[in-house]
């Protein structure tokens, strides 16, 4: 395996330890929107507020990661993606300052305010994210010597649109399923009917989705079927999708969270592994594409990130789990909660 | 209107206003740690209950630091896509370690300290604190790598059409990355020390006893910070540009013309075309005293450079200048607050607490000055004599998307500062409260 492919992988897995801790804050943050009561909004609000900020950091390092590794598509990508960018970053502020500001004046319109800004501000990056997403597995207009010859309105085609309604669903899903290890009692079971119902919606979007990429972008799967990695890891996403609701069922409630987080995984997992080697597919001439060697950093830049990765994340990891750990089981509301 | 004027004036906007934040945060972050501490060693309830209100206080003001500040993390991609091509082989490694080595440890344990206060040992919780002050403290040495590296670019080649890494260490401590460093560190610890006495100076101007104590802490710590911060650290810096940078530092000290001893000048009134100094105040020989040791040191002066290649000169000039002034500033403030404190008559001199608490955005002003001298200084430099500013900027964002994108920052900028005033203000009117639980007993 060669350094490009490497750090490939790296900001993949980086990627997707976003979606999957960022991803079910917005799924709460989506949630919180439906709440029907202050007690339970605040349950919300208080079952993500010790963590979700180091959940965002995974954002912000994948970003690094990506500048310090393939500074082309970084460039490339988020100058092309502009006011999409800026629709997912003033989202993303909105939902950091209103979980501090909600709280803070005794005035129920004050609080409604800020509800819809942290559910707005959860939903809009949920559906971007999948949006831009889509449109780098379809493709985008890359002209020679990958100049962007796209624009915004050009970014909102069916394909990845339905990519941005699957990671919508899937998120809110996986949302539901983190509340439910976080309440108890009749809260807890209308939780589970809700993430149940998403399941049957995901699984829906899922088998469309699998049918959309055939269509709209057939170049990913060449060569997919002898290899032994696309099966094992489709047969993973399949087992995980399907074990949620039998664990919801028994009521495990953290197995089925769990489920959720390897499905989020092996979806984006197999969506990686098909893009491979390329990084950001050209609509106008797969030829432009930007690829894992044309985009990136030299290779003394890629060992000195691997250096500074290697002894930086088993670090973070380490102290995450010990702050997970801290906060484990029910929300329980004290003086210091939002 | 110009795109790449546009570019400019959003990223000095968004800058300029995330910049209030961080050393708030990182100057309050450290007198918790010292705080926090006296309460646990000494299990002293009023240290406890000053920890929990400027604790709150830190994490408002680090969710408007962290909003704005992911702005910053992409605009490079959205807004400098040519300057993210040509740097991306040196300047993203540090983005990506402030998230790995800082960020992921400040938010990580900002979470425990604010909300585990009733799940952890003490222990744990103070642990937790440090490494919030550690964290954020980390993050700015980063941030400042990356910087350094734009103002005296060190350790690369120019291949490919771009900077490439050839020594990481010598890109990371170029010539300017320490004296930088710790010049804006210190402004940190400043900004949090006016912050805290300000804030405790009202506190006890409204009659609450306990603010003594915090108001004690942040003086001293002040004093001490603002004398660091003239003495070595400015100077320090102030020598380092002479050396590296003699464009911006001509400008900064309006030395237009080159001279064998040069002088310091106090005061004057800079014009551009051409450039002239009107009105000026100045002590013979002793900016070449200061920045090269002897009054007779040549100091280049503006005439000896490329007339398209020297920084702006008004706003160099006096920008650099009132942070000067803001700086001795703090050292007559904090040093009449610790000689009042001696002789035991600070507590009864309100119309000085008064002072205290309009001195609290000053140091943030100094900040913002500091921060425009050392990025207007630069131009018409992006990277220093590598790239120009006008050749950074995307290509394929239309001023019609930069006028949008801008005017949605003026305006929800404008929203969250004023908002983080009013609750600020809400938060300190309604004072220290009791510890939780204990409300019956007081």
């Amino acid at each position: 395996m060669d350094l490009n492919t490497l750090w490939f992988g790296l900001v993949g897995i980086l990627l997707i330890g976003y979606a999957i801790l960022d991803g079910f804050d917005f799924g709460v943050g989506i949630l919180h929107l439906f709440a029907r009561e202050e007690q339970q909004r605040r349950l919300y609000i208080n079952a993500i507020a010790p963590v979700w900020d180091g959940n965002e950091v995974w954002l912000l390092t994948g970003g690094g990661a990506l500048f310090a590794a393939f500074p082309a598509v970084y460039a490339t990508v988020f100058s092309g993606f502009y006011i999409a960018m800026m629709l997912l970053l003033l989202a993303l502020i909105f939902r950091a300052v209103a979980m501090e500001f909600r709280g803070k004046v005794d005035s129920p319109r004050w609080r409604r305010a800020w509800d819809w800004a942290f559910g707005l501000g959860s939903l809009l990056p949920a559906l971007l994210l999948g949006v831009a997403f889509g449109n780098i597995l379809q493709g985008v207009p890359l002209d020679r010597g990958a100049v962007w010859a796209g624009s915004f309105l050009g970014l909102l085609r069916p394909y990845p649109l339905l990519i941005g309604l699957l990671g919508l669903t899937v998120f809110t899903m996986h949302g539901a399923l983190y509340l439910t290890m976080k309440t108890e009692g009749s809260l807890r079971q209308r939780l589970v009917r809700i993430a149940s119902r998403l399941w049957t919606v995901v699984i829906a979007l899922t088998i469309l989705a699998t049918v959309a990429t055939f269509l709209a972008a057939p170049f990913h799967f060449a060569g997919m079927s002898e290899s032994i990695g696309f099966w094992a890891l489709l047969a993973l996403t399949i087992l995980a999708l399907m074990a949620i609701p039998a664990y919801l069922t028994a009521s495990r409630y953290g197995r089925a969270f769990l489920a959720s987080c390897v499905t989020i995984a092996g979806m984006m997992g197999l969506s990686v592994l098909t893009l491979y080697p390329r990084l950001v597919p050209s609509s106008i001439d797969l030829e432009y594409s930007l690829t894992i060697y044309n985009a990136s950093s030299s290779p003394t830049t890629l060992v000195t990130m691997l250096v500074i990765a290697l002894i930086g994340m088993p670090l973070v990891l380490g102290y995450t789990i010990v702050i997970y750990r801290v906060f484990k089981g029910k929300v329980v509301l004290t003086p210091d909660s939002y | 209107m110009d795109g790449i004027l546009l570019a400019r004036l959003q990223f000095a906007f968004t800058i300029g206003f995330h910049f209030l934040f961080p050393p708030i945060t990182i100057g309050l972050a450290w007198l918790l740690v010292l705080i926090e501490y006296l309460g646990w060693r000494r299990n002293d309830e009023s240290y406890a209950r000053l920890g929990r209100f400027f604790g709150k206080i830190l994490g408002l003001t680090f969710a408007v630091g962290v909003a704005t500040g992911i702005v910053m993390e992409f605009q490079f991609g959205t807004n400098w896509a040519e300057y993210s091509k040509f740097v991306g082989d040196i300047f993203g490694a540090p983005l990506a370690a402030e998230g790995i080595f800082a960020f992921f440890l400040e938010s990580g344990f900002l979470g425990l300290y604010l909300f585990g206060r009733e799940r952890v040992s003490r222990r744990t919780h103070w642990i937790a604190i440090l490494m919030v002050a550690i964290g954020a403290t980390l993050s700015a040495f980063w941030i400042i790598v990356a910087n350094s590296w734009q103002q005296t670019p060190a350790g690369f080649a120019i291949r490919n059409g771009r900077a490439e890494l050839v020594d990481f260490w010598e890109a990371v401590f170029n010539p300017s990355t320490v004296v930088r460093y710790v010049h804006t560190v210190d402004a940190a610890l400043v900004a949090g020390a006016f912050f805290m006495a300000g804030i405790s100076a009202h506190l006890l101007l409204k009659g609450d006893e306990l603010a003594k104590k915090s108001l004690k802490i942040s003086l001293v710590f002040g004093l001490v910070v603002s004398l660091l911060e003239l003495m070595p650290s400015g100077h320090e810096h102030a020598r380092q540009v002479a050396r590296t940078q003699p464009e911006k530092f001509a400008a900064i000290e309006g030395l237009y013309t080159s001279r064998d001893s040069a002088p310091l000048l106090l005061f004057a009134y800079p014009t551009e075309k051409p450039p002239t100094l009107h009105a000026p105040v100045e002590i013979p020989g002793l900016l070449s005293w200061m920045a090269f040791g002897d009054v007779n040191a040549p100091i280049k002066g503006l005439n000896e450079f490329p007339y398209d290649e020297i920084p702006p000169l008004w706003l160099t000039f006096v920008s650099f200048h009132n942070m000067v002034i803001l700086g001795i500033y703090f050292i007559l403030v904090t040093a009449y607050g610790a000689y009042l404190l001696y002789r035991k008559k600070l507590f009864n001199r309100p119309r000085f607490l008064k002072l205290l608490v309009w001195s609290i955005p000053l140091p943030l002003a100094a900040c913002q000055l500091g921060w425009i001298a050392a990025e207007v200084g630069r131009q018409p430099w992006i990277v220093y004599h590598l790239l120009k500013t006008t050749d950074a900027v995307s290509i394929t964002v239309s001023t019609g998307e930069l006028l949008f994108s801008l005017i949605l920052f003026l305006i929800v900028y404008a929203l969250l500062g004023s908002l983080y005033v009013y609750l600020l203000v809400k938060k300190v009117r309604h004072g220290v409260e009791p510890l939780p639980g204990r409300e019956v007993a007081a």
